[in-house]
């Protein structure tokens, strides 16, 4: 169950940075024409993206409440739990962001190469960056699932119920 | 010398919690005052909705009272903030769950270090430990298996060597027979008395099993929130011994 949640969030964010990616790759090699709708839309498409994760990421807390609390009660600190999320979210966010970025640079450059371009400033554009902002929207979109996993109460460990 | 060996560790002083349901009140613990002593094996006894289960998580510093205070050796545990909360749980507290509790995705060996991660023990001398703690609860061949491997008895060994990872003063289970059958339930009982009696841990268990009542030194019944009966059984002598030799028989 919680492998195939954080491949979800992890395809979530493949696919919103592999967009991302492939916008950033065709403005390098000058193929589109309307630069500022196409990052309108990248930039919704990254919003959107980050919604989903905090989404999931607080589905996983919720479902891991007596997790939480079973470690709490074996003297977890609150900066513990929340650092165990954001270092997983950090870690899905980089795996797949790296994943959706070469995914996008590939498309851009199957559908625009030309041997004028150099590849440096393609790839810093193209993979770089879309990594970055990939694993940062990750992160950022983790920080109140995090909390929210921190404040978890202790007795949440007792419950019967799954 | 008497009153060394009937040093409090855990004192309750008219804990009275209430909840609020919709408009209505309920009242859940209505003042119980009681003392646990260093090494006792007690027992809290009583059905579902008598306020047992809401005595056990105030003295495991699970829930705050409304009123009153819960004293940890000599320590009032409202007073702790989170960290030192924390750090309670870690080295003082030994905590054993009805459900188990195991992490499924860890290994029992590493179940059972957890703990000790949190204690900040160095990680060879956690796994020598926890090696012997497994050894300890009768799990020499199982340090590999995860909790989906074990049965509810060995899963519930686990959580007891979990439990005793930072060698704590107390152990806290709550109804920990509740999900074994009578056999694995009565072999979980007497390991917990056998760890009382070696180690001198002093074990505090919510239950409503009668086979509880055999091992344990008190029975502490809790009914419509109060302590309603404290039987004290034939292990006592030594209790007794400060009342009169007379009483020991």
């Amino acid at each position: 169950m919680r492998p195939a949640r954080q491949l979800a969030t992890g395809a979530g964010v493949a696919l919103g940075v592999s967009f991302f990616a492939y916008l950033q790759g065709v403005r390098v090699l000058g193929v589109a024409d309307d630069q500022a709708k196409l990052r309108f839309l990248a930039a919704m498409s990254l919003a959107l993206c980050a919604v989903g994760i905090a989404n999931t990421m607080l589905m996983s807390v919720v479902e891991r409440y007596r997790e939480i609390g079973t470690l709490k009660c074996l003297g977890a600190t609150d900066t513990f739990i929340a650092k165990v999320f954001l270092i997983e979210s950090l870690v899905v966010g980089l795996a797949s962001s790296l994943l959706g970025s070469l995914l996008g640079a590939c498309v851009a450059a199957v559908f625009g190469w030309q041997s004028s371009v150099p590849v440096l400033p393609f790839v810093q554009d193209s993979v770089l960056i879309p990594l970055l902002v990939g694993s940062g929207l990750t992160l950022i979109a983790s920080i109140a699932p995090a909390l929210a996993a921190a404040r978890t109460q202790a007795n949440d460990a007792l419950r019967v119920e799954v | 010398m008497a009153t060394s060996e009937r040093e409090p560790i855990v004192r309750t002083r008219n804990l009275v919690k209430k909840y609020q349901m919709g408009s209505t009140t309920v009242t859940a613990l209505a003042g119980v005052t009681l003392d646990v002593y260093r090494g006792e094996y007690v027992s809290i006894m009583g059905p579902s909705g008598s306020g047992k289960s809401t005595l056990f998580n105030m003295i495991g510093g699970l829930d705050n009272p409304t009123s009153g205070s819960v004293y940890i050796n000599q320590v009032d545990i409202a007073q702790l903030t989170p960290h030192e909360l924390a750090y309670m749980r870690c080295h003082t507290i030994g905590y054993i769950f009805q459900t188990f509790n195991l992490i499924t995705v860890r290994t029992a060996l590493e179940n059972v270090t957890l703990p000790m991660l949190f204690a900040g023990v160095p990680a060879d001398e956690a796994d020598d430990r926890a090696a012997r703690l497994l050894d300890l609860v009768g799990l020499e061949n199982r340090y590999h298996h995860r909790p989906t491997e074990l049965s509810g008895g060995q899963q519930q060994r686990v959580a007891i060597a979990r439990a005793l990872a930072n060698e704590p003063a107390i152990l806290l289970a709550d109804e920990p027979t509740g999900n074994l059958d009578l056999k694995t339930g009565q072999e979980i009982i007497h390991l917990l008395r056998g760890l009382n009696q070696e180690r001198g841990v002093t074990v505090i268990s919510a239950t409503h099993d009668l086979k509880m009542v055999d091992v344990s030194d008190r029975i502490v019944h809790v009914r419509d929130g109060t302590v309603s009966r404290v039987d004290l059984r034939s292990e006592v002598e030594v209790q007794l011994g400060e009342l009169g030799g007379d009483e020991s028989s």
